[in-house]
């Protein structure tokens, strides 16, 4: 049977082939919808659950594949950055039931604070490597990944991109195979238990497995020779070898799958065959660099695709053909279209109340860092999924105490990125003695993947429900002081005003607790709001909050603002801020 | 037969993905290659957004050449002219007549353009405007905006006769069927009139 489906649908359809029984993810562009599908497609085989970040799911994970079952982990690149510390002692350990960590990167950003190359991660932690350059492949391969996991005794770094995520293809199906159920727990300290001693003489093992791994890249069906004209042989993978297939159809193509550790020796042989090598990759010389350490010549490579962003086929073309593609100029002057925050959204008063307060503002990850952008401009960091909140301890350190608005400083984070690791500068924070003002946007769901749920919305990714973390009494445990905890309606701005203008003037840390749910997961319409013309003044104050329901219109010779009821869901933040009481239901 | 090049343009929100679901599901029935390609996240939020669906024999790449454009949709006009150039000559232009107000001109920061006909016009592809909205609502809801669209789209494509009503099935929950069938025949319908073809 045949379906048309994404890389990422492909991935948990592979998971569910390969005998998976357990799966675990922290949400995150462009992973998120390989758990998503193996709950909605498969969760009577395979037990499934999201985790508070990256590192736990890892962990929990690879406690699922101590106990012996096949287990799946997915995270978006920089993820791997959060779950590097147990991955790279895993690669001592190894595993039992085979463990597969899938790894999607983003090159060109499309939703990510930068576009590291994870492929990089293969190379340090010393695991393997497989790369899928279509859903095909992301299904087939993923059974091979896990064959390869058990089989050398190592957790397996399967790396998409955006384009292979979110790409669709059409798929040939399987069936599932029934794997053995994984009995009773095994207790090998050796194995599991990284003393010092008993880690060491891992560290020559794993070499070795590397070693053998290079040499099965030789022969292994994940790599292979298509031969073609020998005045040119491409070596590519992922999506880069399909721009590359559809620019030079003729040419010879090493396409591999396996990309850590290089078959060097197959690499040899192709270069041999072939008149010029041309080495084709997004991001980084991964290959590139493997192919010259191995002292074959590169004709091309780094110097023909970029290393800064995502590879165009049209400039992939352009190179390989040496011809230019007939491009007609694109129509000018139009009004650019960036993303916004939703209508009606809970973070837009209380982005609009700090803008008033003249505070600086450290952000964190999430639907809310678009506060960042015109007209709002709120919001002054964004580094890292839970940076907000020891940023901010660290700039209120250097700053010290201050009633100068400009340099009071003010963290602002969302409920999901809270849990996935602001809880832990949070500590940082009150252990430190340290005081800054920090505001949770509680809307109750993980937004920006698209509505996940988090530890505090008292469901799991199975639906079902499971105790809701009290955000209030955890702030509280931690050491505010209980005064200091505030919560207050994202929606009433008056509230949200008062609330940060006294806890800004208090000695001690303080917790804003904003809570009102997203309108687009919970989907929440209320009567809108219209614009009477005749008490507008045109001042364009309304406009200033940013929704894309608001905006002025000439009418009579007059600019008044109006409100296009199909967008408005009577949020009631520009009628707040209207000085004339011309927003009315 | 030879690889068809189509891109969706829009805005977050108005269904392009689903309307990319339904032409790749259709494909498919069809029994062709197919490659789309989207991009989630940070872009569904009100912003641009474009899908890319290439279908043929045998399909590579899953983005589509610049300037090799056989079809576009537009589902909103500023984003249909945003990606006119893509078109190659002779290629069809199809865009929603329903402008949504880009936040840069709600805030006033930019001015949505007033000379949408002459922009298009300067394109070397034939142009077909859709009342997206209107029919839509004649079929029941505006949101099935994008249904019309896709409707208005499946004459160019040779498709066997029940073929999209298995990819209407396949990508549009049971409930909303009906409308959405409807909003697809009113598009199409609209198409075959302009275009003389059979309907």
């Amino acid at each position: 049977m045949k379906q048309v489906l994404s890389g990422n649908e492909a991935i948990a359809r592979g998971a569910w082939e390969a005998g998976v029984r357990f799966a675990c993810a922290y949400p995150g562009t462009p992973s998120t919808e390989i758990l998503e599908n193996v709950a909605a497609h498969y969760a009577e085989d395979i037990n499934a659950q999201w985790s508070p970040n990256e590192k736990t799911a890892l962990e929990v994970g690879m406690g699922a594949a101590v106990a012996g079952a096949r287990t799946l982990v997915c995270m978006k690149h920089v993820g791997v950055n959060v779950a590097a510390d147990p991955l790279f002692t895993m690669a001592y350990t190894g595993v039992r039931g085979g463990l597969v960590l899938v790894c999607a990167d983003d090159p060109n950003l499309h939703s990510s604070q930068n576009e590291q190359d994870n492929r990089n991660y293969a190379k340090f932690a010393k695991i393997p490597l497989i790369e899928p350059s279509d859903s095909q492949e992301a299904k087939d391969f993923l059974k091979d990944a896990f064959e390869l996991s058990e089989k050398f005794d190592t957790p397996v770094l399967f790396r998409t991109t955006t384009r292979i995520s979110h790409s669709k293809s059409v798929v040939e199906l399987g069936e599932r195979d029934e794997l053995p159920a994984a009995g009773d727990l095994v207790r090998d300290p050796r194995k599991y238990t990284m003393l010092p001693a008993f880690a060491r003489p891992k560290h020559p093992v794993m070499e070795q497995k590397l070693a053998e791994l290079r040499a099965l890249g030789v022969t292994s069906p994940l790599n292979r020779v298509e031969p073609g004209d020998p005045k040119i042989g491409i070596v590519s993978s992922g999506i880069t070898y399909q721009y590359a297939k559809e620019s030079l159809p003729e040419a010879s193509f090493l396409k591999l799958g396996l990309t850590y550790p290089l078959a060097t020796e197959l690499v040899k042989e192709f270069a041999r065959s072939v008149e010029q090598l041309i080495v084709v990759e997004e991001l980084d010389p991964f290959l590139e660099e493997q192919i010259r350490l191995a002292g074959v010549a590169v004709n091309h490579g780094k110097d023909w695709f970029s290393i800064c962003g995502e590879l165009e086929p049209s400039r992939v073309a352009e190179r390989l053909t040496g011809e230019a593609l007939a491009r007609t100029d694109p129509a000018g002057g139009l009004p650019v279209r960036p993303p916004v925050l939703c209508p009606g959204c809970s973070h837009r008063g209380v982005f609009h109340v700090l803008r008033k307060l003249k505070v600086f503002v450290a952000g964190d990850i999430g639907c809310y860092t678009l506060g960042a952008l015109p007209p709002l401009e709120s919001m002054h960091t964004c580094l890292c999924m839970g940076g907000s909140i020891p940023m901010a301890h660290g700039i209120a350190k250097v700053i010290g105490p201050t009633a100068e608005r400009k340099n009071q400083v003010v963290a602002v984070i969302g409920d999901s990125t809270f849990f996935h690791s602001g809880v832990t500068g949070l500590i940082d924070m009150i252990w430190n003695n340290g005081n800054a003002v920090v505001v949770i946007q509680d809307n109750r769901t993980t937004a920006m993947t698209g509505g996940q749920e988090n530890p505090g919305t008292g469901h799991m990714l199975s639906g079902l429900e499971s105790p809701q973390i009290d955000m209030e009494k955890l702030v509280v445990a931690l050491g505010v002081v209980p005064d200091n905890v505030r919560v207050v309606s994202a929606y009433n701005l008056e509230a949200v005003e008062n609330a940060l203008t006294e806890e800004l003037a208090k000695p001690s840390p303080s917790v804003v607790i904003t809570k009102d749910p997203c309108v687009l997961q919970y989907k929440i319409s209320e009567t809108p709001y219209g614009v009477d013309r005749e008490t507008c003044t045109g001042c364009k104050q309304c406009i200033k909050v940013g929704c894309i329901a608001l905006s002025m219109t000439e009418q009579d010779g007059e600019t008044k603002a109006e409100i296009d009821p199909a967008f408005c869901t009577g949020c009631s933040v520009c009628a707040q801020v209207c000085k004339f009481d011309a927003i009315v239901r | 037969m030879k690889t068809i090049n189509i891109l969706l343009s829009g805005v977050g929100g108005q269904g392009v993905l689903l309307a990319s679901r339904i032409l790749s599901e259709a494909a498919m029935v069809q029994g062709l290659d197919i490659k789309q390609s989207e991009v989630h996240g940070m872009s569904q939020r009100g912003g641009s957004v474009v899908s890319h669906v290439r279908i043929g024999d045998a399909v590579h790449s899953p983005i589509v050449p610049d300037g090799q454009c056989d079809i576009l949709v537009g589902f909103e006009p500023l984003e249909g002219l945003r990606h006119a150039h893509h078109v190659k000559a002779g290629g069809v232009l199809l865009h929603a007549v329903d402008p949504i107000n880009p936040s840069t001109v709600s805030a006033g920061f930019a001015t949505y353009p007033t000379d949408l006909d002459e922009q298009f016009a300067r394109f070397a592809c034939d142009t077909i405007a859709v009342p997206a909205g209107e029919l839509a609502e004649q079929a029941g809801n505006r949101r099935s905006a994008n249904v019309v669209m896709v409707g208005a789209l499946s004459p160019l494509l040779e498709f066997g006769p029940t073929v999209w009503d298995h990819a209407l099935e396949a990508a549009i929950p049971a409930k909303l069927l009906q409308l959405n069938r409807e909003a697809f025949r009113l598009g199409r319908h609209l198409v075959c009139d302009k275009h003389g073809l059979a309907g």
